[in-house]
């Protein structure tokens, strides 16, 4: 029985983690890369992780599987993150359905002088 | 015997997906992402070794490859912020 479970969840992982890969090549832009990429992968190495502790009952072996899954879910955001900082800093342009992008870099280059919305601003007019 | 076939054959068709967009990645920032989500994927080919052999030999590489592919990530991302080491 508990085998059969622990087959369940490896399969969820690794569907997340193919679902994942493939997003890595299909999305448009770096940023929804990363974001699908990341999330879907972390969510399956956690989840092929619990499996082996479901598996193993409580041994050194599911242990290890334990402070793995902490591990992975300290480090996997914090590189993200990171990444997309440095993504960013270093002028990767936005895709063109971008709806928001709050630093407000990358649409401003594309809208003319005129249709920049932070020269109409009243702020800028007192 | 044919799950471990089945997962190895997916875990290996996401690897050559993490692959072609390094080969093909347009800008320095989507071959670091794509190497990063490498990292993680090959994490996962140690935990189906593991259950294969029944070693745990293998999450002792999990957990040493988890920590270097962190260390990893965070120095590419400092290099694309463009500072130099002694920052």
């Amino acid at each position: 029985m508990t085998e059969i479970i622990s087959h369940i969840f490896i399969f969820i992982g690794v569907i997340f983690m193919i679902l994942g890969c493939l997003g890595l090549v299909r999305l448009p832009d770096v940023y929804n890369r990363l974001q699908a990429a990341t999330k879907s992968v972390t969510l399956g190495v956690c989840s092929m992780l619990l499996g082996v502790i479901i598996l193993k009952g409580f041994s050194a072996m599911s242990g290890k599987a334990f402070l793995c899954i902490v591990f992975i879910l300290i480090t996997s955001p914090t590189s993200a993150h990171a990444l997309a900082r440095g993504a960013y800093k270093s002028k990767v342009r936005l895709c063109k359905n971008t709806v928001c992008d709050q630093y407000d870099f990358g649409r401003k280059e594309e809208l003319p002088a005129e249709q920049n919305p932070d020269e109409e601003s009243p702020v800028k007019n007192d | 015997m044919l799950y471990d076939v089945l997962f190895l054959s997916a875990l290996t068709a996401s690897v050559c997906l993490c692959l072609y967009r390094i080969a093909i990645g347009p800008t320095p920032p989507d071959r670091s992402v794509a190497i990063d989500i490498l990292g993680t994927v090959m994490v996962g080919f140690c935990v189906l070794s593991a259950l294969k052999t029944g070693n745990d030999f293998f999450l002792d590489v999990a957990l040493a490859w988890t920590l270097i592919s962190f260390i990893g990530g965070l120095s590419l991302a400092k290099f694309l912020e463009g500072r130099q080491y002694h920052d």
